[in-house]
């Protein structure tokens, strides 16, 4: 029971005696990393339960054709056993290469992918810009800073209502439109305007998120590095691309990050925005909902089977992403 | 209005650090120009104008009496009201509303916390075998879509019994605020100097007396934070609360505010009086904590 802090300790790997035994190697392991051990149970005691076994178990009814006419369900005082059956991976092939998978599924891929691309990019754009302006000495600094935090502040399920009165039909951005002679889009009924409102309100509830780490982030870089930069002759635009861009790279790559896998993921805006009436604006996650749970019968086996594949995106594209990192780091060592 | 902010945002990037102009050398680093200066406090101002509107809207809405003064919003000048505000408090659901959204929140808050600390302080100090499974595995719950738990979840709750129940949407809301709290604070700790780890140990505290008596009071503004967050989220969740919630007086707020439109006859003023009277509180909550917030945040950022 000696070292838990090993970091801290500074234990060599050299320092090792000749590898002993599988069993003394296993109670020598115990004896030394117990506490560990006794600290993440709780964790992973959560994560087991509440994570891992529905993960298993969603992944079993993909498996099979589950919906809710054939699911164990209770009616009144009766009790009627789930019926289902195991088909193997013919969601997975109907959903991506089965007949209409186009409409069903390759459509609202690709739009969510646009989405996302579109709001990140938005979002980190606006976002730095925000934050280099606050991260200047100017007067109402922090008055700037508690208004632009706001939309952040307010609950999603809040706002988007707001949003929604004002995009309606004869809402006040469409007289707004009006009054300066524009053409009032229907923002809540045509698809193409549709996604142009969500991106819109989306971008609106995501900046405060950026400007604030960013802002963070430009606060820890170190002001001698500036003034060097400057020293040498490095004019504005300089100074932010070798200076700032760099320092902020840890944050950066980190927000992003987070902002893709939020926006990839983002339910409410589009569900709270039109609901069930906006079928070519569901990107894969409300469209996979809308199978479980917005229509009947529902088809919960569908459902899980686009909740796998889009966790699968994921996974495939955050490995991508922290490897491209990684060799960008490398590079940059060299 | 998304386009134009990006316009003014990526040209106001530049007037921010633009070169000084002619006095170059009369000026400290970090002041500028009067242009400058007046560029920016042009971009901020407008940058808040939107970033203020819809809500400011939504409260300007909230004071006319009828159902369809959204549309009409020059009318509600002459008549303004707070009966809104009046009827919803006396005359729909929103105290159970209030009360089973404190539950869930809360409840998720403490469970989420209390459940996460030690994992954050035992991966942020201590090496041991699995490691990196786990922290790849607190990562991968981050990245979850509600659609992959969703379906399992209904039917595993079903079983139970939990459909509708606040305990069914705790547990629902554990699987995403426990991997997030753990991660934000193994950043937090991570900032936390390890010397104070030794010099408790030196002075003959284990590793839990090091955690419990040292670290946890050091790591109050990263417990807020974290607190701060799984309570945010339990509160604002949309979809597992409309789809697991069904007696319309165990609603939490997300799901509540839903309920005036959905209904035939949308009562779009007493909606936009509920969201106000929902986004005051939170809204001041959110400023007595965001102190802490930036902190928190690149902290479980930065060494993530």
């Amino acid at each position: 029971m000696t070292v838990a802090i090993d970091r801290a300790t500074g234990k060599r790997r050299g320092d090792r005696a000749p590898r002993p035994g599988l069993g003394r190697r296993l109670k020598h392991g115990w004896q030394k990393h117990w506490y560990a051990y006794a600290m993440i149970a709780p964790v992973a005691v959560v994560l087991g339960v509440l994570v891992l076994y529905p993960l298993a178990y969603g992944f079993y009814l993909t498996l099979t054709d589950a919906d809710s006419l054939n699911s164990a369900r209770t009616i009144g005082v009766n009790e009627i056993e789930a019926t289902y059956k195991f088909i193997g991976f013919d969601n997975y092939a109907d959903i991506l290469w089965g007949e209409t998978a186009y409409e069903r599924f390759w459509s609202h891929f690709i739009w969510t992918v646009v989405w996302t691309a579109a709001c990140v990019a938005l979002h980190y754009g606006i976002g730095l810009g925000l934050a280099l302006l606050l991260n200047q000495k100017l007067r109402g600094r922090t008055f700037y800073r508690l208004v632009l935090v706001l939309p952040w502040a307010v609950p999603t399920f809040v706002t988007v209502f707001g949003w929604r009165f004002m995009l309606a039909d004869a809402g006040i951005i469409n007289s707004g439109l009006d009054f300066l002679g524009l053409p009032a889009p229907q923002w809540l009924e045509d698809t193409f305007w549709q996604r142009f409102a969500a991106i819109m309100v989306n971008t609106w509830c995501g900046v405060p998120f950026m400007m604030v780490s960013l802002l963070g982030g430009l606060q820890s870089i170190d002001a001698s590095l500036y003034e060097a930069a400057e020293m040498d002759g490095a004019n504005a635009w300089q100074r932010f691309r070798h200076v700032t861009l760099p320092g902020l790279r840890s944050v950066s790559s980190t927000v992003v990050l987070l902002g893709i896998i939020w926006t990839f993921n983002q339910f409410a805006i589009i569900f709270l925005l039109f609901g069930n009436t906006a079928p070519d604006a569901q990107i894969l996650v409300t469209w996979a909902y809308q199978l479980g749970f917005g229509q009947q019968p529902r088809e919960f086996a569908q459902s899980a089977a686009y909740g796998m594949l889009l966790l699968a995106v994921l996974i495939v594209f955050t490995s991508f992403y922290r490897r491209w990192l990684n060799r960008n780091e490398q590079q940059l060592a060299n | 209005m998304s386009t134009t902010t990006l316009g003014e945002a990526t040209a106001a990037a530049e007037p921010a650090s633009a070169p000084p102009a002619a006095p170059r050398r009369s000026r400290r680093r970090g002041e500028q120009g009067r242009a400058a200066a007046l560029a920016s406090h042009g971009v901020l101002a407008g940058a808040c104008l939107i970033a203020l509107f819809p809500i400011a809207w939504l409260v300007f809405l909230s004071l006319g009496p009828d159902k369809d003064d959204y549309l009409h919003p020059e009318r509600i000048w002459g008549k303004m009201t707070f009966d809104n505000y009046a009827y919803v408090l006396q005359h729909t659901n929103f105290f159970e509303w209030l009360k089973s959204s404190l539950i869930v929140s809360l409840g998720t808050t403490v469970i989420g916390v209390l459940v996460a600390a030690t994992t954050g302080y035992a991966v942020s100090r201590m090496r041991f075998p699995g490691y990196r499974k786990l922290m790849w595995i607190l990562l991968l719950t981050q990245m979850f879509p509600i659609a992959v738990l969703i379906v399992p979840m209904y039917q595993i709750l079903s079983e139970l019994q939990l459909i509708d129940s606040y305990l069914g949407l705790i547990l629902v809301y554990c699987s995403t605020a426990v991997p997030y709290c753990a991660w934000l604070l193994k950043g937090y700790f991570d900032t936390i100097p390890f010397e104070i780890d030794e010099a408790g140990r030196v002075d003959g505290l284990t590793p839990f007396g090091t955690f419990f008596r040292l670290i946890l009071p050091l790591a109050r503004p990263g417990l807020a934070v974290a607190a701060f967050y799984s309570f945010i989220t339990a509160f604002g969740e949309v979809a597992f609360a409309s789809t697991f919630m069904l007696s319309d007086t165990k609603y939490t707020f997300a799901v509540g505010l839903q309920s005036f439109v959905s209904e035939h006859d949308a009562q779009r003023n007493l909606m936009a009086a509920t969201a106000v009277l929902i986004a005051i509180p939170v809204s001041a909550f959110f400023y007595l904590v965001q102190k802490n917030l930036v902190t928190g945040l690149t902290a479980g950022g930065t060494k993530g």
